[in-house]
């Protein structure tokens, strides 16, 4: 059975279905909540924010950043995820792969440990993520010196990155007092959304936008690397520049993440699927609608986070529990199309 | 346009793979690389398309030395045609073609509709323009090697390297793309293939170069080049040229 191929029309259609998702979704987060807003209460708020009383401290200092955050972090974990899957040419691939996660987990528990503020907090698990992948970028740039397949080594020096801070995040977790800063560590790693507020959206907006524009940039030239070195040298393009603004540039979105959100997992894994089965895998098109469901996607899972049990879930776990089978439904829909 | 090979040496780390190579391709010419596996063929390609640099000698295109080339320069003289494979993700043939705008367009741009024009103008040149919206990873292997050459083609570069371009391929498709190479190379592209097939050499070369061991052991046109004697210097197997008639020839190869 052949797919269905992608033409112009319908992917204009998909992105059109998807902005208005986007917006309906947006719309319904503000609205929907434990705090019933009156109607009243929201022209109010709109056009008098100063003086609305509870409902503006509800919608605009709560639910506003919360549902910004949801979107923005949806949307950057999803574009560099795809950016990533074509960069190292592997389906597998993943916006922690590098370490970032791994080394902000550390910076933040490290922040803990030492009693900072949620600030200080913040910019050490961003410093952390950073230095995690720029620290597995050199080591895999001086080991492929000496030859080898660059995207391999790079891949395997990830790996040893990413484990490694996570023995720090251990040992972190070891050595904190039980009854106060170990939970706060495991409260901080597990992530969510709940405790955001407009300082913290503030803090991560900015790399993640600076991360996001090199990406969204590029994204045509990502068809040409995702056939490999030779061929992208081959036909003029410069493949180390492109990577390492890429991966630095990732690398900048997931730090940011992890210092407001913690490790929101599966999501910049799963949605490039999504989004390649409904436009294609041409990262023109791609990435901006990997944006567009990601950002979906997590207002979604976030509002189930808020509103499936009396007790809030934490939002890292719920996105692992809906994307493991949501993965393998994507997997038994591929074959079964090929078959 | 004339491509010029100079007493190059090259390989990887600090081991040399060829010695003393020196070859010219000119326009309308098809240059058949033949050598048993290991003699440097792949590692000829790779010095020629600037992806390794050569330890000594000259590579230059209408005498002017290409190791100073920057990436866009070179590609926008020689296009590269690697062996047909399986991207990781579905593209369609069309943007597998654009792919070869890159050294035409801006770093943050993507091709406009000129791009698109000369890419589907370099599909219906290989008449695979019906194939521009289907999925490159469900083509034929003969159709994704020609895809491939529309590639290239869509690159305007003057010189075309093929990588083994009849590999993998059933009988009528690689004669498919011989015809393609032959055509192209009477259009004014100059051609450098590599095969495992002497016959192929034959078909559409208008010189050989016959390699063994990193060193060029003959290179002339078909009829010096492909004889018994070299072919079984360079093969180390025992085989035989046969004339087939109508000026054609065939090796035929022997097990004992």
């Amino acid at each position: 059975m052949q797919r269905p191929p992608h033409s112009a029309a319908r992917v204009r259609l998909v992105f059109a279905a998807l902005w208005a998702a986007l917006i309906v979704l947006t719309v319904l987060s503000l609205i929907y909540g434990r705090y019933t807003l009156p109607w009243q209460a929201w022209w109010r708020v709109l056009l008098r924010p100063a003086d609305s009383g509870m409902a503006g401290i509800v919608l605009l200092e709560v639910r506003l950043p919360r549902v910004l955050a949801a979107l923005m972090i949806g949307g950057c974990l999803s574009v560099s995820g795809a950016a990533f899957q074509g960069l190292f040419r592997n389906p597998m691939a993943s916006p922690d792969m590098l370490g970032a996660y791994a080394g902000a987990g550390f910076g933040a528990s490290l922040g803990i440990l030492l009693g900072y503020g949620i600030v200080g907090i913040q910019v050490l698990a961003f410093i952390g993520g950073l230095t995690a992948v720029l620290l597995a970028w050199s080591l895999a740039t001086s080991i492929s010196r000496f030859g080898g397949d660059p995207m391999l080594i790079l891949i395997l020096v990830g790996i040893v990155v990413r484990e490694a801070g996570m023995s720090l995040v251990r040992l972190a977790e070891y050595v904190a007092d039980p009854h106060g800063k170990l939970a706060a560590i495991t409260y901080w790693l597990v992530g969510g959304l709940s405790a955001i507020n407009r300082h913290d959206l503030a803090f991560a907006a900015v790399p993640m936008l600076l991360g996001l524009a090199p990406l969204l940039l590029l994204r045509w030239r990502l068809n040409v690397l995702s056939f490999g070195d030779e061929e992208a040298k081959a036909l003029g393009v410069n493949p180390w520049m492109i990577r390492m603004v890429i991966i630095v540039a990732a690398a900048m979105i997931s730090a940011a993440i992890v210092s407001i959100a913690g490790m929101i997992m599966w999501v910049g894994l799963v949605i490039p699927h999504m989004a390649r089965m409904m436009v294609g895998a041409n990262h023109k098109t791609l990435l901006p609608a990997s944006f567009l469901v990601g950002s979906c996607f997590l207002l979604l899972v976030d509002d189930c986070a808020r509103g499936l049990f009396t007790l809030e879930m934490p939002l890292g776990i719920l996105t692992s529990l809906v994307g493991v089978p949501f993965f393998l439904f994507l997997m038994f829909r591929t074959r079964m199309g090929r078959a | 346009m004339n491509l010029c090979v100079e007493g190059v040496m090259a390989g990887y780390g600090r081991k040399a793979v060829i010695h003393q190579v020196s070859l010219a391709l000119g326009a309308g010419e098809v240059l058949c690389l033949l050598g048993p596996n290991g003699s440097g063929k792949t590692t000829l390609f790779k010095t020629v398309l600037g992806l390794i640099r050569p330890m000594a000698g000259h590579i230059s295109v209408d005498g002017e030395d290409i190791g100073n080339w920057k990436r866009a320069r070179l590609a926008k003289t020689m296009g590269y045609v690697p062996q047909a494979h399986t991207p990781p993700f579905p593209f369609r043939v069309r943007d597998v073609v654009l792919m070869a705008r890159a050294v035409h367009t801006g770093v943050f741009a993507s091709p406009g509709k000129q791009d698109l024009a000369i890419a589907e103008k370099s599909l219906e040149r290989l008449g695979i323009l019906p194939l521009a919206n289907d999925l490159y990873t469900e083509l034929s292997g003969g159709q994704r090697q020609l895809v491939l050459l529309a590639r290239a083609l869509a690159q305007q570069a003057q010189v075309l390297v093929l990588d083994e371009p009849t590999a993998n391929l059933d009988f009528a498709n690689q004669m498919l793309v011989l015809r393609h190479v032959r055509e192209l190379s009477s259009d004014g592209f100059g051609v450098m293939m590599t095969t495992h097939f002497p016959d192929f050499a034959y078909l559409c070369a208008s010189r050989v170069a016959l390699m063994k061991r990193g060193r060029i052991l003959a290179m002339a046109g078909p009829e010096e080049t492909l004889t018994q004697a070299l072919l079984e210097q360079a093969y180390e197997t025992p085989l035989r040229v046969v004339e087939a008639g109508e000026g054609m020839r065939v090796v035929l190869p022997r097990l004992q």
